[in-house]
């Protein structure tokens, strides 16, 4: 396990949605949309617009990192002591787009608290998947 | 409440345990004299982590004369992995959700 490597895991969703990219790109980004399937929110399409996303449970604070229409969206997801970045892959197919999202970067920030380390904790399960494999 | 992650989590959020409990996962048994002497910490600080990582279930100590050795119990962290495919399920259920709205979207 070194440092380098126990420093992200990624966390990867792919799935193959029966509409064009142009109609998931609209749920990606309007917040009255975004409302609907993920949470409340102040989202702008535009690099550097700081968001939150907030539910019952807790918000989430975010800035936009990239903006390729129909195709890439990308924004940092820190929230609990996650510090992570989202990003959205679309790619057409003959029957629609297949839909990627990739969380990567969670990092455990040593000043923060038990609760900063439950939600940071993550950059070390895949070293410790690697170790648990072997040792079987 | 208590539950056994928030001990898990607890236990291994401090960076020197944690290195210690890195060291033990990665190079095998080990005294107390041997994680010393390159943790950067005194012996009896190295001992007390121990003593918490061993609460926690995430170590066992062997005692064999004068030493003890301790190693890593890699069964303990089975409930933090689970805590990675909770994230995983998270992201699963938003894309349901999110498929759902784009069948009820207009075009």
């Amino acid at each position: 396990m070194s440092t380098t490597a126990a420093e992200t895991l990624s966390v990867i969703v792919e799935r193959e949605v029966g509409f064009p990219p142009e109609k998931v790109w609209r749920a990606l980004t309007q917040p009255h949309l975004i409302a609907e399937w993920l949470m409340k929110n102040d989202f702008q399409p535009v690099v550097g617009h700081s968001f939150s996303l907030s539910a019952e449970w807790g918000a989430v604070d975010c800035r936009v990192e990239t903006v390729e229409a129909n195709r890439a969206l990308s924004y940092t997801w820190e929230g609990l002591g996650l510090e992570s970045v989202v990003t959205w892959t679309l790619t057409p197919t003959s029957t629609g787009t297949r839909l990627r999202m990739e969380q990567v970067g969670f990092r455990l920030d040593q000043q923060m608290a038990y609760r900063g380390a439950t939600a940071g904790w993550p950059r070390f399960f895949d070293n410790l998947e690697q170790v648990l494999a072997r040792a079987d | 409440m208590t539950t056994p992650h928030d001990v898990l989590f607890r236990t291994l959020a401090d960076p020197t345990r944690r290195a210690l409990f890195e060291r033990l996962c990665r190079e095998g048994e080990q005294t107390v004299g041997a994680l010393t002497a390159r943790a950067g910490v005194s012996q009896p600080a190295v001992s007390k982590h121990l003593a918490v990582l061993k609460q926690a279930g995430l170590v066992l100590d062997r005692p064999e004369g004068r030493q003890t050795h301790y190693s890593a119990q890699l069964d303990a962290l089975a409930p933090l992995i689970d805590w990675t495919r909770q994230m995983a399920g998270f992201w699963e259920n938003r894309f349901d959700q999110l498929e759902d709205l784009l069948r009820r979207m207009d075009q």
